[in-house]
């Protein structure tokens, strides 16, 4: 699908990740040059309270939660708080999608094996051109892998050389479905994760299903339980031209008004802009305490790698949120980066997997420093491998198995499946046969780490090998 | 927009084609000629429907699908600093470019089409990297937007943007990349896995090789895109069980007389007019229409159109730039900043940038994040000089001059151009009308200035009905 750039030495998402970051750069200075009091205002204007101390404090809602100008609806919070205390240890999943099918033979690439180097004669990688995979030495991780290949040596990585399903599927979005709803069917309209919501979830909490993206990602689509998507947490607030004080907040409250009338309505279009205005409103409550007073940028820790991209502060944005004892419980996110490397994949691929395995590492260093490490586990997959066979355009076209990986400091960090090798792992169309399968996955995550049975959550259930994911 | 995913049922031969689409009798007044406006163009400008519904339904579609003029009307599109538009050069320009014609045209459903081949065609400037090929190819797409597919088909798959986006041009028989004739079959004439194999997807990126171009180092444009025969495959190809040394207009020509095309053509046309799927019997009469002209787009659009399904069935969520102009259209604003380029990201559709290949999907046009947007739209929309404003010295105020809580609703709603909402929500609106300006206000300044404060309010308020989101 996807973005073929064609100019020599250059990569499309280079010239995406600019784009991306003027849009939000642009959305920021906007927001700031909007005005937050207006003239003939009588109080509190010069008090130097800012828009949102000022809209709290005339709720009588004055609290500071990490400094001054930072302000919270206690309510919402604490109600926040008081759902994960009651259950303290309750375990977290993230999962992270490597869009577009990375090449999983350049992020495991196989130098051990002799055919190699016949299937990729442009884009192999030099033997000792990247740390050795210890569980089989015939695979090296990418020089740009290497945090991952020292979480693993940690034993906080499980790595699937070869994870997939049978009968592969070779489009992206039939493929990247199947994965997302834990099915070889292309008929499922809930996620593998919202189904688990759906059973185990709360329905007053879309926190509980949160994904940090423009839209909702398709693996916690529910079919009751409410669930949410925010940009980044410091971005949700609303504005209105000219409202202050009083009819502001009761602006607020009409919110649930309008909402309640949509989502009753029995009209299947007004009850979507209902239940999102609705889900909108719940939301901005909860996340209130994370609102910067103006002027004020969020720090990101200082691990993380500055990307012209979303992905390392979204990251930083789900450590954030659990760190402030929210009640999340699935997470989906993506890399902006795009790894559908058609073309020029030596210059497309080593930023987007730079990027990708750096901001893995910090993100499970800050968990680990917030004490939280044991409470997370971190699946990442991408929705096919790439063809052995490179192509003539210095890319690769789309293949089967993949690559995948669970991580965190209660994974079992050990290889599941295998890598099968050129020789006899290819299939008929000289793709790599799967050595696992990702709905096996999907249960073993189910029953070790959620501790749920999996039979209600994914179709035949009982079919699928299970594999230890936890220690 | 759209997207058919639905994996067809058993191959099926018509053997001919019959029948004609039910036409809509009941009432056509204003309301409905509103939502014609919506769904066949980019809604009313203040009057429009009234006079739109003048010419019953069949005239009012026809003076859509046959527009007496294509006339741009209303001043120049310019940005905030006065400085025309630079759309094949400066970032963002060229979505300023559409959206100005989007709110100027005199031929809405011209535009709408335009649009709905944007998506179904869908080429990001993410990948292709030159505003001048992207605008290229939008012309392109304006011209044939209601004439004949097969023409339509043809101009995509040799369009120099189409080829760079998905690899067409430097595809040879050395090397062919599968990923046009993968996207060709699946998203733009058949869908997913009807009709094709992987074979078939193999086969035609064989026959659509030998189509490149020359990267000017001086200028740092693509250019010259052309056919070279050197380039190439000229074997023998086997697709859908034909034998032949296919070239690429012989896979066009195939793939358009694949059985399954004409169903897969207009289940994916009627998916932009309407939310509720045509029943089996009106499938096959569209398609006895499609293939019976010709395979011509326009009598396909003007039954559809006339369809009573788009008049009286379920409502549809308006697409983001649907809205954005809209909104324009209806508070008689013309592009005057580039903010719109950062709102229409925010809200989920940047025209010239959707996220894939498959175009935008309509079901995710709501969650937290997107309805976020939308409540700030207005915000920017009513801007500095829209606002209602507080009288200097606080005696008495311009706008509102009355209190009266239905008034001050009816007037937040003709702020908009008048749009049609239910009674439940124009009673949500004056409840809160009381509660902001009425009720809440107790000092003598407070009851002065709370009707203006909530005057912006209900503007705002407005946007924020699920029936102003929806149409």
């Amino acid at each position: 699908m996807s973005p073929s750039p064609i100019h020599p030495q250059q990569s499309c998402s280079c010239e995406g990740f600019t784009r991306a970051e003027m849009l939000r750069r642009g959305a920021a200075q906007a927001g700031r040059g909007l005005p937050a009091i207006e003239p003939g205002m009588p109080i509190p204007a010069g008090t130097g309270l800012s828009r949102r101390g000022f809209l709290l404090a005339s709720a009588g809602l004055a609290l500071s939660v990490y400094g001054a100008g930072r302000l919270l609806d206690p309510a919402a919070f604490e109600e926040g708080i008081a759902r994960a205390a009651e259950n303290p240890d309750q375990p977290i999943l993230v999962s992270v999608y490597l869009q577009g099918g990375i090449d999983a033979m350049s992020v495991l690439y196989p130098a051990g094996d002799p055919l190699y180097t016949k299937y990729r004669p442009v884009l192999a990688l030099p033997e000792d051109a990247g740390p050795v995979f210890s569980e089989d030495p015939r695979l090296h991780w990418h020089p740009q892998a290497a945090p991952l290949a020292q979480l693993h040596e940690e034993g906080k990585m499980s790595v699937l050389p070869a994870v997939g399903y049978t009968d592969p599927d070779q489009s992206h979005f039939t493929s990247r479905h199947y994965w997302e709803v834990g099915a070889t069917q292309a008929d499922l309209l809930t996620g593998w994760m919202g189904r688990y919501l759906d059973l185990a979830g709360s329905p007053d909490n879309p926190l509980q299903g949160l994904c940090l993206d423009e839209a909702l990602q398709p693996a916690l689509a529910t079919a009751r339980m409410p669930v949410a998507a925010i940009d980044t947490p410091s971005s949700y607030s609303f504005y209105a031209q000219g409202v202050w004080g009083p009819p502001q907040a009761i602006m607020y409250d009409y919110f649930d008004t309008l909402g309640r009338l949509g989502a009753g309505s029995g009209d299947p279009a007004l009850e979507q802009s209902g239940k999102a205005a609705l889900m909108s409103s719940t939301l901005r409550k909860q996340l209130l305490p994370f609102q910067p007073a103006s002027g004020e940028k969020p720090a990101l820790p200082s691990s993380y790698p500055s990307a012209s991209d979303a992905f390392p502060t979204r990251m930083a944005g789900i450590a954030q949120l659990l760190g402030a004892g929210l009640p999340l419980r699935c997470v989906s996110i993506s890399t902006e980066s795009v790894f559908d490397t058609h073309d020029n994949q030596v210059a497309s691929l080593g930023t987007g997997l730079g990027e990708a395995a750096q901001t893995l590492y910090a993100f499970q260093r800050d968990l680990e420093a917030r004490g939280l490490a044991d409470r997370v586990l971190t699946l990442v997959w991408s929705e096919f491998g790439r063809r052995p066979q490179e192509n003539a355009s210095g890319g690769t076209d789309h293949g089967a198995a993949g690559c995948g990986f669970v991580m965190g400091t209660r994974a079992a960090g050990r290889m599941i499946g295998e890598w099968p090798g050129l020789a006899t792992g290819l299939d008929s169309l000289g793709n790599v046969v799967a050595t696992s399968d990702f709905r096996g996955l999907y249960c073993s995550l189910l029953e070790q780490w959620l501790g749920h049975e999996a039979g209600p959550i994914v179709p035949g259930a009982s079919g699928f090998a299970r594999m230890q994911v936890v220690q | 927009m759209a997207r058919t995913r639905a994996r067809g049922p058993a191959r099926r031969r018509p053997s001919s084609y019959h029948g004609a689409l039910p036409v809509y009798s009941g009432p056509f007044k204003a309301e409905q000629a509103e939502r014609l406006l919506w769904r066949a163009g980019f809604g009313p400008r203040p009057g429009q429907a009234e006079q739109l519904a003048k010419h019953g339904m069949s005239g009012a579609v026809r003076s859509l699908t046959r527009p007496a003029s294509r006339a741009l009307a209303g001043p120049p599109p310019r940005l905030q600093n006065g400085e025309p538009l630079a759309p094949y050069d400066v970032w963002g320009n060229d979505v300023l470019w559409w959206l100005d014609r989007m709110v100027r045209t005199s031929a809405p459903l011209i535009e709408r089409m335009t649009l709905t081949w944007h998506d179904w065609f869908a080429t990001s400037n993410e990948g292709v990297d030159s505003q001048r090929l992207m605008i290229a190819q939008n012309q392109t797409q304006r011209s044939l937007c209601l004439g004949s597919f097969p023409s339509m088909l043809t101009a995509m798959t040799i369009d120099p943007a189409m080829l760079v986006w998905l690899s067409g041009a430097g595809s040879t028989k050395e090397a062919p990349n599968e990923n046009y004739a993968r996207e060709m079959q699946e998203l733009f004439t058949l869908g997913a896995g009807n009709g094709y194999n992987e074979i078939d997807v193999r086969e035609h990126a064989r026959a659509l090789t030998g189509w490149t171009n020359r990267w000017n180092q001086a200028t740092g444009q693509v250019e010259d895109f052309h056919f070279d025969p050197v380039l190439h495959d000229n074997g023998v190809k086997v697709i859908y069980g034909h034998r032949g040394r296919f070239g690429w207009r012989d896979s066009l020509r195939l793939v358009l007389s694949n059985p399954d095309h004409p169903k897969h053509f207009v289940t994916k046309l009627w998916s932009y007019f309407s939310e509720e799927p045509l029943s089996r019997k009106d499938t096959r009469s569209a398609e006895a229409i499609y293939v019976s002209s010709g395979k011509r787009i326009l009598p396909v659009v003007e039954a559809m159109l006339m369809h009573p399904l788009v008049h009286a069935g379920p409502r549809m969520v308006k697409p983001p730039i649907v809205q954005i102009a809209g909104m324009l259209r209806g508070i008689g604003r013309y592009i005057d900043t580039d903010a719109w380029v950062w709102e229409s990201t925010l809200a989920g559709q940047t025209p010239f940038y959707p996220p894939n290949v498959g175009g935008w999907e309509a079901e995710r046009w709501l969650n937290t994040g997107t309805w976020l947007a939308r409540f700030n739209l207005a915000a920017q929309m009513i801007g500095q000089q829209r606002v209602a404003k507080l009288a200097a010295g606080a005696t008495t105020n311009k706008e509102p001059e009355t209190v009266d809580p239905k008034a001050l609703a009816k007037q937040a709603i003709a702020f908009w151009g008048g749009p049609t909402l239910s009674k439940a929500s124009r009673g949500a609106l004056a409840s809160y009308a009381k509660a902001a300006a009425v009720d809440s206000a107790t000092a003598s300044w407070e009851r002065e200035q709370y009707p203006t404060l909530a005057l912006n309010a209900l503007r705002a308020l407005v946007v924020a009905t699920p029936d102003y989101q929806t149409c």
